[in-house]
């Protein structure tokens, strides 16, 4: 399966197209930039972790001639990319969609967070000190100090 | 045991639930993109012929009984393994086979037909792509079950292996017929 | 030949290291002294006889013995020597055996240098890192064996793939296990300790010079590869948030935790379960990533072999190792003496702070790279998570931790006096409130994120300089004074004021890279002149030539400034015939300051060139950044304190509060 890899390989760096080639470009700069801004959303399925701003491989540039002709036609961005998504699935999205199923991805982090925060402020007083209060050095026992240290 | 002590089990816990995750993701497959298309109608589409023939395909030919379609290329080296066993099953008179010639040029594909055996009952030529893309394709070769009704069923991802005609492919096409 | 001497060397290491793993853990529980001395000369007999193999498979590499199967199916008699070595290690098999091989390493390390150790820890020490071998031994005789043989020999290797010919690419694997397998030391000890039930300050001193070398390792190796990405691939990106990237990037952050959890225990006797527990998550972690990378869970460019046969064991590796050393954690963590007391605000208040925060990343990484196996594994659909949800939820996590950074070497033991650090690094708030107008402006009214995010950057610098600064009593005494007590600061100092400093530096600088690069995508005839971030680029066309296994076509673009001529870029295409393989070349002129970047693309048949130009600023400081990193790990290590002299137990147990010899 070592060629598997290496083949995911060659595609990755490798291929017939060019990501992005000059001659893809909308000449609608306010356009152009939507579209690689949509671009960077979308997943390419065949190189599996790339986007199809980046890929070479042939359906990543099949997508991005689609979702240009789309913006020339007028579509919105939203409107374009559920186009897409109802063909491939959420799958195809590099940002996964705030649903029931992946409510414990995006809340996850907040969760650890703040349960971590609890444990850590368990933990906090529980070790709290029950040291006085450090009195504050005297100024010439600031001094002494000092002379000590710096006599190395 | 104290809540203090139970929270000492929690990493454990949480590695327990990671490898039980771990196990079963090993008998998946993380490539394999499922259809989203299952129980849809047929998205619409009409291809002219591949070269060499005189019909092509369109949506409206899927109706009225169970089919499958199989989207081929010349240039794909999978779909060789598996065009044999499309082959029989036309022979055999199994279930009708219709075929989409996904970016292909004509010359080649109609070589390769030639060559190969072709057992599509009807076939159509999406040279630029955008059929596979409404079909949800993302590598061939990929084969798709339609019911009665012109809907999707099933799809099957990569070569048809004779274990995936035999377990999955016959028993649901069976099913359908009723 | 060599190949069997190799494979009856690898067996022969099995064998040690099963002597190594037994006889040591009972000598040390049964207090027999002869059966806890066999420890030390096992570990450098496993060393010796992994060293032995991995020469002999060297050896068929370098030779190109094609009758071993390994070299075979992974080199090529046409292959430069480096890249015939590297290959070595550039697949499944023979990285195995290089895991195995840098587990014993780490292990003869501590029998040749660890001799402060008491007896015991030690002795388990050495044996838990045996079993360790043991299970990764096993796994490459019994699945993973590189010394199988082919009858009859090809006349000739199958891999000529010139993408793996490349330093970068070839060369970040030994320092990315030298980081990871690393922390198996760190592993080690944790277990010991609980073995033991002992864990205190000075098990920590013990600890922390092994963490530092791997994570140092772990840093360097990070970098590198993501150094390999930005100028092979041809579009400047440099982090993806793959699963292999992410595999190897969250024992970094468990790493550092532990780095920092350490300083703890070592000075003040507390956080030891949470110091236990990250060493033992941070190795987890390394074993996590082996898994993710060879067992086909998760698809990766990265990904080796993807057999789920050898998934299964090193599945069931896993659940003895991970689960085993988490079931000794919960049974006997508790049970660790409680250390010394402190407030909330003080320093161990400030590295609690340090530990939430990165464990919270780590996990979030975690959680986002597991997901989509997880909802799949319930079968509940499949999606992706990719740099948006990383980007969107570590940052988050991220900033905090470097606001604190700046803060916490401020505060002191026990108890702070917040206000008063606050006081001391009003310069820092100031220089911070600057960079951020600055950059918002800069932005030109964007998101006010990458202005925060440099405001942040720029706080942790100044934060550092500052503390540096009030150490040498800069400014505040005589230069004479200052210079006297720089001189006479300890080196983890240094190494602590480089590497907060550093990491402020790599944040910055991949902040600018981003917000600020500039990509020009053109169709181009020989002539042609584009402008890019005030360079002039004019295209001069495109020669076709030959290299020694490749033919291309290599552009030229000279490059000025204002007239001033820069230099000249150089982009190719090559075509390898006998791969039947395209690849492009950028073409890199690196100044203190940014990246020019040009990339050729495809002819459109009529004379024009596809071209991509880019600036990419303040990226050269990403790589430069990251090897400061390295570099104040370094500095650490040559502290002194952390090497001989490390306090004897008698000492440390002499008082409740007892500090080891220097504060």
């Amino acid at each position: 399966m070592r060629a598997l890899a290496t083949a995911l390989l060659i595609a990755l760096l490798a291929g017939p197209a060019f990501a992005i080639s000059a001659v893809e470009q909308l000449d609608d700069p306010a356009l152009e930039s939507r579209a690689r801004v949509i671009f960077k959303e979308l997943r390419c399925l065949v190189c599996q972790n790339q986007s199809i701003d980046e890929s070479n491989a042939t359906l990543a540039k099949d997508l991005r001639l689609l979702v240009r002709e789309r913006l020339v036609a007028g579509e919105t961005d939203e409107a374009i990319v559920g186009y897409i998504v109802s063909r491939y699935g959420d799958f195809v999205l590099l940002e996964p969609p705030f649903k029931p199923t992946t409510y414990a991805l995006w809340l996850g982090p907040a969760v650890i967070l703040l349960l971590g925060a609890a444990g850590a402020a368990v933990y906090l007083r529980r070790h709290g000190s029950r040291t006085a209060p450090a009195t504050p050095l005297t100024a010439d026992e600031r001094r002494r100090l000092d002379a000590l240290i710096d006599d190395g | 045991m104290s809540a203090v002590q139970l929270r000492y089990m929690l990493p454990l816990s949480l590695f327990v639930v990671l490898a039980v995750g771990l196990g079963v993701g090993l008998t998946r497959d993380p490539s394999q993109i499922p259809s989203v298309l299952i129980d849809q109608d047929v998205p619409r589409f009409s291809l002219g012929p591949v070269e060499g023939r005189a019909r092509g395909l369109a949506s409206a030919d899927l109706e009225g009984e169970v089919r499958l379609v199989n989207f081929f290329a010349s240039w794909c080296v999978a779909c060789r393994v598996e065009h044999p066993l499309l082959n029989r099953l036309t022979e055999d008179g199994t279930v009708p086979v219709y075929g989409i010639n996904y970016k292909d040029e004509p010359h080649d594909a109609r070589r390769w037909l030639d060559r190969m055996g072709d057992p599509y009952v009807r076939s159509g030529a999406d040279h630029d792509g955008r059929v596979g893309i409404d079909w949800g394709v993302y590598g061939l070769p990929e084969t798709f079950i339609i019911d009665r009704n012109g809907r999707i069923v099933y799809k099957h991802i990569g070569p048809i292996r004779p274990e995936d005609l035999e377990q999955t492919i016959l028993p649901l096409i069976e099913e359908l017929r009723g | 030949m060599i190949a069997e001497i190799g494979h009856y060397a690898l067996i022969l290491a099995l064998l040690v290291a099963l002597v190594q793993g037994t006889l040591p853990l009972i000598g040390a529980q049964t207090g027999n002294a002869a059966w806890m001395a066999v420890a030390r000369p096992a570990s450098v007999g496993q060393m010796l006889f992994i060293g032995i193999s991995f020469g002999c498979l060297t050896y068929a590499y370098v030779v190109s013995d094609f009758s071993v199967m390994n070299v075979a199916q992974n080199s090529h008699s046409a292959k430069p020597l480096m890249y015939k070595i590297s290959g070595v290690w550039g697949n499944h098999e023979g990285s195995i055996l290089l895991w195995a091989m840098i587990l014993a390493l780490f292990g003869m390390a501590v029998a040749l240098f660890g001799g402060n150790l008491p007896p015991t820890l030690r002795a388990r020490v050495l044996a838990i890192q045996a079993w360790i071998a043991v299970g990764f031994l096993a796994f490459a005789l019994f699945t993973s064996n590189p010394f199988l043989r082919l009858d009859p020999a090809p006349f000739e290797g199958s891999d000529l793939n010139p993408l793996l010919q490349d330093p970068g690419l070839a060369f970040h694997p030994p320092f990315l296990y030298l980081g990871y397998v690393g922390f198996s030391m760190a592993f080690s000890f944790a277990v010991a300790a609980l073995i033991e039930g002992r864990v205190d300050a000075a098990w920590a001193r013990w600890v922390r010079p092994w963490t530092l070398v791997a994570w140092s390792f772990l840093t360097l190796g990070i970098a590198m590869g993501s150094w390999w990405a930005y100028y092979e691939l041809g579009w400047g990106g440099f982090w993806f948030w793959d699963p292999v990237e992410n595999a190897s990037f969250m024992p970094w952050l468990a790493g550092t935790a532990l780095l920092h959890s350490a300083i703890v225990t070592e000075k003040r006797d507390a956080l030891k379960s949470w110091t236990i527990l990250l060493a033992i998550i941070a190795f987890s972690l390394s074993l996590l990533g082996t898994f993710l990378v060879r067992s086909g869970v998760l698809t990766s460019v990265h990904a080796f072999a993807t057999d789920p046969t050898r998934g299964v064991f090193i599945l069931a590796f896993l659940v003895i190792v991970i689960g085993g050393s988490l079931t000794l954690y919960a049974i006997r963590a508790p049970k660790l003496k409680a250390g010394g007391l402190f407030a909330p605000i003080s320093r161990e208040g400030g590295l609690v702070l340090n530990n939430l925060l990165l464990t919270a990343a780590c996990s979030t990484v975690l959680l986002g790279t597991m997901y989509p196996l997880a909802l799949d594994a319930l079968d509940l659909g499949k999606v992706s998570v990719g740099p948006p949800y990383f980007n969107g939820t570590f940052g988050p996590l991220i900033m905090p931790l470097l606001v604190a950074a700046a803060i916490g070497p401020f505060l002191t033991w026990k108890r702070a006096d917040l206000p008063g650090v606050l006081g001391r690094l009003k310069l820092a708030f100031a220089v911070t409130a600057v960079v951020f107008v600055g950059s918002w402006m800069a932005t030109t009214g964007g998101s006010p994120l990458p202005a925060i995010g440099l405001g942040i950057a720029a706080w942790l610098f100044t934060g550092a300089m500052i503390e540096f600064a009030g150490r040498i009593k800069l400014f505040r005494a005589p230069l004479s004074v200052s210079f006297n007590r720089a001189r006479h600061l300890p080196r983890s100092a240094y190494g602590m004021t480089i590497a907060h400093a550093a990491i402020a530096i790599v944040v910055a600088s991949i902040i600018v890279s981003q917000v600020w690069r500039t990509e020009h995508i053109a169709l181009m005839h020989p002539g042609e002149q584009v402008e890019v971030a005030g360079y002039t680029f004019t295209f001069k066309g495109v020669r076709d030539l030959a290299g020694p296994n490749y033919s291309a076509q290599r552009a030229e673009f000279v490059v000025t400034r204002d007239g001033e001529p820069i230099t000249r870029l150089f982009p190719e295409k090559r075509t390898y015939p006998s791969q039947d393989m395209t690849t492009t070349e950028a073409a890199i002129h690196t100044t203190w300051l940014a990246d020019l970047y040009a990339v050729i693309g495809d002819p459109d048949g009529e004379g024009g060139w596809s071209v991509r130009i880019y600036h990419n600023p303040l990226v050269p400081w990403i790589w430069l950044g990251a090897i400061m990193i390295v570099v104040g790990g370094a500095v650490s290590l040559t502290d002194r304190r952390l090497r001989v002299g490390a306090p004897r137990r008698a000492r440390a147990a002499a008082g409740a509060d007892a500090k080891p010899q220097t504060a």
